[in-house]
């Protein structure tokens, strides 16, 4: 029988995937944006699930309003990303050392 | 179900007018793009008045369904917010011109970030507060990445946007957490819910709070997710970093407060533990990294992240004096920051942009209208007795010691004395160094000189008498 924790295991697992997907990836800046999306799909399997077990509407509402913004995310930040290869001619992380944070 | 939108009129009035502003720049020709700042000041004065108006003294307005509120604190810091964009538009007017910045996109995104921020501070539920974050975010994203051929600054951008993207999933990822334990996204019923069957879910609430608080922090500049501070400080123009060093900082502390004080008090004994340990790692690294700067954008940068751990232990007290204290602070800082970035506008000019240290030799002699304000600017910052800045100092560390936090404001004290040091290199440089080359100061008008001294002459004044901006403060808490 899956439960709940199982649908919670998953979006976690999810969640760690993308958030690991930022931090180790050491190459290119698409695989970030791409690890960007799959942490907000994560977080709204989490929001369905909990939308389903609590018979609660408002869960499945806010995913509406979590992948709206996640497409103009997305939108800016492949923006970003063209005038950023504009300049640099380049998407490799490592390139991005002129600011020294 | 109340569906009255009345609360929310000042917000729509700014969306119409956005709207408006955006059609106005693509109609009007290349000469009359002056008409694009009127409009600008128009959206914001018309909204701070229509502001004033919806507001009933004593009530409590919901709007949208009870998603949307209007209380004393929203109202006081809608004004503020309100305030300091006039001032931030009368001051970059001129910067915007030189540079030949993009001005009707430039407008429109500020105008968008400003909106977003009145909703956040509105929001009374945790949708709006995400969409009103996100309004915010993804507008001050634009406005790093404007200066587009500029590696730089859309290098900025690049790291502004994946570290805000990462921050807002941790914020909602923890969101959906207390949705799951609660049943609730309404921040006064996940209050009630959480004090009724508080036991129940427990692990599952503090669970989500962890990654709550990674969220909220970075939108501060806490240490461990300080990184884009100093960064998007130094990278974007003047202009932007304006906005992002003084406005923001009020929605961004109205949003914890609604958050952790409204929602989630209940857990107070978790989260400012969390809270503590950041601001003690912020308040060390902010003050010992900022010495080593000679930029001063950098610089700002790391003494935000020292002034934002100040903020941190003020919410940690949960008392009404600690919260009054960092409403206090917030607006301090705002205002004393907004100063810091004005006289360094006003010193940019077209090819010339004014963010070395070095770039301030000699100041007093060539303008010493401009380096009085500065130095009022870095003293109030350094927390120097008789300026605005010690008492918001003052208030916190008050707050701390009354409930016995004393190794905290030690601590904060002595960090503080440190950080004296970097602000007052500033103030020697502009007196004691002689220059090598003339500043050229822009040719900026009367209108922001007289906005700017004024500016200047506040700090002073709040220094002197805080008592009339305290009591504003302790008003928007208690009601």
């Amino acid at each position: 029988m899956i439960g709940i924790n199982h649908y919670l295991i998953l979006s976690a697992v999810l969640f760690a995937l993308s958030v690991m997907g930022i931090f180790l990836n050491r190459k290119n800046i698409i695989v970030v944006l791409m690890s960007i999306e799959l942490m907000l799909l994560a977080v709204n399997f989490n929001f369905i699930t909990f939308s389903s077990f609590l018979h609660n509407l408002a869960g499945q509402i806010f995913v509406f309003f979590t992948l709206t913004v996640a497409a103009a995310e997305a939108a800016i930040g492949l923006a970003i990303l063209i005038v950023l290869f504009r300049n640099l001619r380049s998407i490799n992380v490592q390139d991005m050392d002129s600011l020294k944070g | 179900m109340n569906i009255s939108l009345f609360a929310a009129i000042p917000e729509i009035f700014m969306a119409a007018m956005i709207v408006v502003i955006l059609l106005l720049d693509a109609f009007v020709a290349d000469n009359k793009k002056h008409l694009n700042t009127i409009f600008t000041l128009a959206a914001l004065i018309g909204g701070y008045i229509l502001q004033v108006y919806v507001f009933i003294p004593g009530q409590i307005q919901l709007a949208f369904g009870n998603m949307f509120i209007l209380d004393s604190l929203a109202q006081g810091m809608k004004l503020f917010t309100y305030i300091l964009a006039i001032v931030t538009v009368i001051y970059i007017k001129h910067y915007i011109n030189d540079k030949k910045i993009m001005k009707g996109e430039f407008y429109a995104i500020f105008l968008f970030s400003i909106l977003g921020m009145l909703v956040m501070i509105s929001a009374n539920n945790l949708l709006i507060l995400y969409v009103g974050l996100e309004l915010l975010s993804l507008a001050l994203y634009g406005l790093v990445a404007l200066n587009r051929d500029s590696t730089k600054s859309t290098e900025a951008a690049m790291k502004f946007f994946i570290l805000g993207a990462l921050a807002s999933g941790l914020l909602l990822y923890g969101i959906s957490f207390v949705f799951g334990a609660t049943g609730e996204l309404q921040l006064d019923k996940v209050f009630q819910a959480i004090s009724t069957n508080g036991s129940q879910n427990a692990g599952l609430l503090v669970f989500g709070l962890v990654f709550i608080v990674a969220g909220l922090v970075f939108k501060l500049g806490l240490v461990p997710f300080h990184m884009w501070v100093p960064d998007v400080y130094e990278g974007s123009q003047l202009a932007a970093t304006t906005v992002i060093g003084s406005v923001t900082k009020l929605a961004s502390v109205v949003f914890i407060i609604r958050f952790l004080i409204g929602g989630l008090v209940m857990l107070s004994h978790d989260w400012s533990l969390m809270l503590s340990m950041l601001a003690f790692l912020s308040l060390f690294i902010g003050n010992i990294v900022a010495i080593a700067q000679t930029n001063i954008k950098r610089l700002l940068g790391y003494s935000t992240v020292a002034h934002m751990a100040f903020i941190a232990f003020g919410l940690m007290t949960v008392s009404v004096n600690g919260i009054s204290a960092v409403v206090f602070y917030t607006i301090v800082y705002a205002i004393t920051a907004l100063a810091g970035f004005g006289v360094l506008l006003f010193l940019s000019k077209d090819g010339f942009e004014c963010e070395q240290i070095d770039d301030l030799r000699g100041l007093n002699k060539s303008h010493p209208v401009y380096a009085g304000i500065m130095l009022l600017v870095m003293f109030s910052l350094a927390g120097i007795p008789p300026l605005a800045g010690f008492y918001a100092k003052f208030t916190i560390l008050q707050a701390l010691v009354e409930l016995g936090y004393i190794k905290s404001a030690v601590f904060a004290v002595v960090l503080s004395l440190i950080g004296a040091f970097y602000y007052l290199r500033i103030v020697k440089v502009m007196y004691f160094d002689e220059k090598d080359v003339g500043l050229q100061v822009a040719n900026v008008g009367l209108l922001p000189r007289v906005a700017l001294f004024i500016n200047g002459g506040l700090l002073l004044l709040i220094g002197i008498l805080p008592s009339g901006l305290m009591n504003i403060c302790t008003q928007m808490i208690t009601s």
